[in-house]
């Protein structure tokens, strides 16, 4: 079933070690920092507030991981395999948040639930219940990731075989005991992968903690290199998170168990027939109204609610279109070269499975739980000691986006390679076709969906960026995110929801490239 | 394996367009690293453009991460000069820092610059008490920054740990009253309950909301918070004479040894301390902060620097002392 056995092709195997080399620089930058700092590093990784941090931050990234997935599955099922009404539209809503920044969603929910927020002015009461602290830092970044579990969760749900079902069914089995036996273990790789990158979403956030006041390792991690310039204790604390990292990827490993589903046929599977919901369908409908109403109409209505006010006190508001061009025109080109990047090692791993490929994949995750400042400030030093032309340039912040966003894409592809049977291939080299002719007109086709999701992943990532982009950023070079942090760092929250909205409403149409690509090809499938 | 060439092709040729574009400096624009906010900044840049004809870039940034980057950058930095928000993150880069001629130093009193002269303080502020006007009158005010341990002030007062204003001012409170007094004072602040923000601006923002009754800030969010929320009932308390509370700080520029433009780069740190930059302060900034330069008023409704009597410390050693701060916050359970 497998090409296990076969030798890849060396230059594959050299460019997916230098593409996964180039990921490991701030992992480089980290060691020689506390090489510098000799046996003060062991101080502070045997520090007693070390320990505390590790478990918080574990409690932090279990709290926001199950949150993800008990919101994001139930609703991935609803919109694709059931008769719900509007499920299309409901789609879309359950994964509209992804474009929300996980700062601009914490200083919504603050707006709202925290003191004299909207809600207190609402309820003309006198003290509500603190909304910082532990849960407010699980909702926030809920808020932010569990679209990725829902967009994987919902891709393989609609590309299952409902022929697996159906037999299950043929068998004699009930609807709900196929949907446990049958259903959820064939989407668990889906998930578990899902969940793997809001694990690493919340070990790398800062915005999120900060706003919250919850001591997580990349909070400390800030607050040392903003009170102490020696840069030791730093280092040491971002390699516990990479430490965290690879107990978050042994996890994913061991959850995705056995091999993996291919369809025998090519293309795209049939479209299962919708389950009747029946009078459950408004349960259904209420779920997802509560989901869409916390999560994208209650900060979309407070952003508005600023930007009215700033209207209203007469602040002077401009449209920052320039911004707004530098965002998408990075963005997109982070996109490009980061799938550009994964696709050594995604052939690799998924056509000459081995030690090798595992590795290198592995590897490939190191620096993404890594804080922004850690990769900026590691490319820093490496930029501007080794390499002075590219340092400040556009291609030095698309590298950044690149190491931090790398596994976005990667999963993309992963997902898109995974339903291809290199059985496909090798039926259309044995009917004469070259590499290059089957690569092109076989598993191109079959992939791009998979290809599409990686790209906008990483696009609305790299839109969202911040730490990393003040400080790599060409000079002068200012983004919407940018925007919104210059104007909350002095407070001015009206002037931080007109970019605010903007990178909303220009991440929006994304996320339906992503929809309507695959909606179509299911269609021509059928 | 011509496909895995066609790829490196692509990744190749994509790196290579990316990587274009970059100016490495000499002769062009000076570069400026700014940890003031643009918002705040920004139009005195322009005067100075207006003035000499030379052109500014500016990298905007919280001042502990481009003194970090600074550092990372080594020789090799591209920035010429260093505006920062604080004298700790000046003194976190004082080696790469070049020692600014002595016309420019003279400008401002010495208590106001680093005593090597690698850099100069531009602009003043002080540590206050931010209260809520609807809780408190003017006379239940503390007139000591230590009495907000007293039992009274149970959980009614913000403060910024993380925060270099904050931790300036206990590195204020150590080098005048002593570690000790400084360690009790700062556990007695957690027995009594005090609430942590990440900065200055939300506590000003709480104490008007009615969350905390006071807080520890600098002067000058007030304004700023005000411009929000105009009807906020907020205002400022200064500590009597010789408290550590009411510290007199600046922030402040130099520039670095390894400038390609030194003479462009001394120019700039001499207009801000011009006249017409320091009127600034006074005219134009929405911030109220204070003009460092004799003869020149500060903004109507401050009171007046000369009247305000922080301890008695040393600017210059607070980027030194910082780390004994830290640990010494990191003791007393304020930081992680």
């Amino acid at each position: 079933m497998t090409a296990a056995g076969r030798r890849p092709p060396l230059a594959l195997v050299l460019l997916a070690s230098a593409v996964v080399a180039l990921l490991l620089l701030p992992l480089a930058y980290l060691v020689i920092r506390v090489a510098d700092g000799g046996g003060r590093a062991l101080d502070v990784l045997w520090d007693r507030s070390t320990l505390r941090l590790v478990v918080d931050t574990v409690l932090l990234v279990a709290g926001v991981v199950v949150a993800a997935i008990v919101v994001a599955v139930p609703m991935a099922w609803l919109v694709t395999r059931t008769d719900l009404p509007g499920r299309r539209l409901w789609a879309v809503a359950a994964a509209l948040p992804l474009v929300i920044p996980s700062y601009v969603a914490a200083f919504c929910l603050l707006g709202f639930f925290g003191e004299r927020g909207l809600l207190q002015q609402a309820l003309g009461v006198e003290r509500l219940p603190d909304p910082t602290g532990y849960w407010g830092a699980v909702a926030a970044l809920t808020l932010s990731t569990y679209p990725y579990v829902f967009l994987l969760a919902q891709a393989a749900l609609r590309d299952l075989d409902p022929a697996l079902e159906e037999a299950a069914r043929g068998l004699g089995v009930s609807r709900w005991r196929s949907l446990a036996r049958v259903t959820l273990p064939a989407i668990r790789p889906s998930v578990a992968l899902g969940s793997l990158l809001v694990a690493l979403y919340v070990l790398s956030d800062f915005g999120v903690v900060s706003l919250m006041r919850y001591d997580s390792l990349t909070r400390a991690i800030y607050v040392q290199y903003k009170s102490l310039f020696d840069r030791t204790p730093a280092a040491v604390l971002a390699l516990v998170l990479v430490g965290l990292t690879a107990i978050a990827l042994a996890f994913e490993l061991r959850t995705r168990t056995r091999g993996r589903l291919w369809r025998t046929s090519p293309g795209s599977a049939r479209r299962a027939q919708p389950i009747e919901l029946g009078a459950a369908r408004w349960l259904g409908v209420a779920w997802c109204g509560l989901v869409t109403g916390l999560f994208l109409v209650l900060p979309a209505g407070v952003l508005l609610y600023w930007l009215g006010r700033g209207i209203a006190n007469d602040r002077s508001l401009a449209v920052p279109w320039d911004e707004a061009a530098h965002s998408l025109g990075a963005s997109a080109l982070a996109a490009l070269v980061t799938v550009a990047a994964a696709v050594p090692v995604a052939v690799l791993v998924h056509r000459y499975p081995g030690r090798l490929a595992r590795a290198l994949e592995r590897l490939s995750y190191a620096g993404n739980a890594l804080p922004g400042l850690v990769i900026a400030l590691s490319l820093v030093f490496f930029a501007a000691r080794y390499a002075s032309p590219v340092y400040q340039t556009l291609g030095l912040l698309v590298f950044a986006y690149a190491v931090r966003f790398y596994p976005l894409a990667l999963s993309g592809l992963d997902t898109g390679l995974a339903r291809v049977s290199p059985r496909v291939e090798e039926a259309a080299r044995g009917l004469g076709r070259g590499p290059v002719a089957t690569t092109w007109l076989v598993t191109l086709p079959l992939v791009r969906s998979g290809v599409l999701a990686g790209a906008a992943l990483v696009f609305l990532s790299a839109m969202k960026e911040l730490p990393a982009t003040i400080l790599l950023r060409p000079i002068g070079f200012d983004t919407l995110a940018t925007e919104i942090w210059g104007a909350t760092q002095v407070g001015a929250y009206s002037k931080a929801a007109i970019p605010a909205l903007l990178l909303v409403v220009l991440s929006a149409p994304v996320l339906w490239l992503v929809h309507g690509e695959r909606g179509r090809l299911a269609e021509s499938g059928g | 394996m011509r496909a895995i060439a066609a790829i490196a092709v692509v990744v190749g040729a994509v790196a290579l367009a990316g990587c274009g574009g970059g100016d490495s400096g000499s002769g062009g624009p000076l570069t400026v690293y700014s940890g003031r906010e643009e918002e705040l900044v920004a139009p005195l840049f322009e005067k100075f453009t207006e003035a000499t004809g030379i052109d500014v870039e500016v990298r905007y940034g919280d001042s502990a991460e481009l003194a970090a980057t600074i550092a990372e950058e080594g020789d090799n930095s591209p920035a010429d000069v260093f505006f920062a928000q604080d004298p700790g993150s000046l003194g976190a880069v004082d080696a790469q820092l070049g020692e600014l001629p002595s016309g420019t130093l003279d400008r401002v009193p010495s208590r106001f610059r680093d005593g090597e002269g690698r850099w100069v303080g531009t602009s003043g502020r002080t540590r206050v008490l931010v209260y809520n006007t609807d809780r408190l009158s003017h006379d239940e005010l503390p007139a000591s920054v230590l009495e907000l341990t007293e039992p009274e002030w149970k959980d009614r007062v913000g403060i910024a740990p993380t925060n270099a204003s904050f931790q300036a001012f206990v590195t204020a409170m150590r080098l005048s009253l002593g570690d000790e007094r400084t360690r009790a004072w700062l556990e007695g602040m957690k027995e009594n309950g005090a609430r942590t923000y990440e900065k200055n601006t939300p506590i000003v923002e709480a104490a008007a909301s009615g969350e905390i009754d006071v807080g520890l800030v600098n002067h000058y969010y007030l304004a700023l918070v005000k411009e929000e929320q105009p009807e906020a009932p907020i205002a400022n308390h200064v500590f009597e004479a010789g408290d550590p509370g009411s510290l007199v700080s600046v922030a402040g520029a130099g520039v670095l040894a390894s400038s390609d433009q030194p003479d462009d780069a001394e120019r700039f740190v001499e207009f801000l301390l011009s006249d017409d930059a320091q009127r600034f302060y006074v005219d134009e900034a929405e911030e109220n902060e204070y003009p460092l330069v004799a003869g020149i008023d500060p903004p109507a409704g401050l009171v007046p620097l000369d009247e305000i009597q922080g301890p008695d410390v040393e600017l210059t050693a607070f980027g030194a002392e910082l780390a004994s701060t830290v640990e010494l916050l990191r003791q007393t359970g304020w930081l992680s």
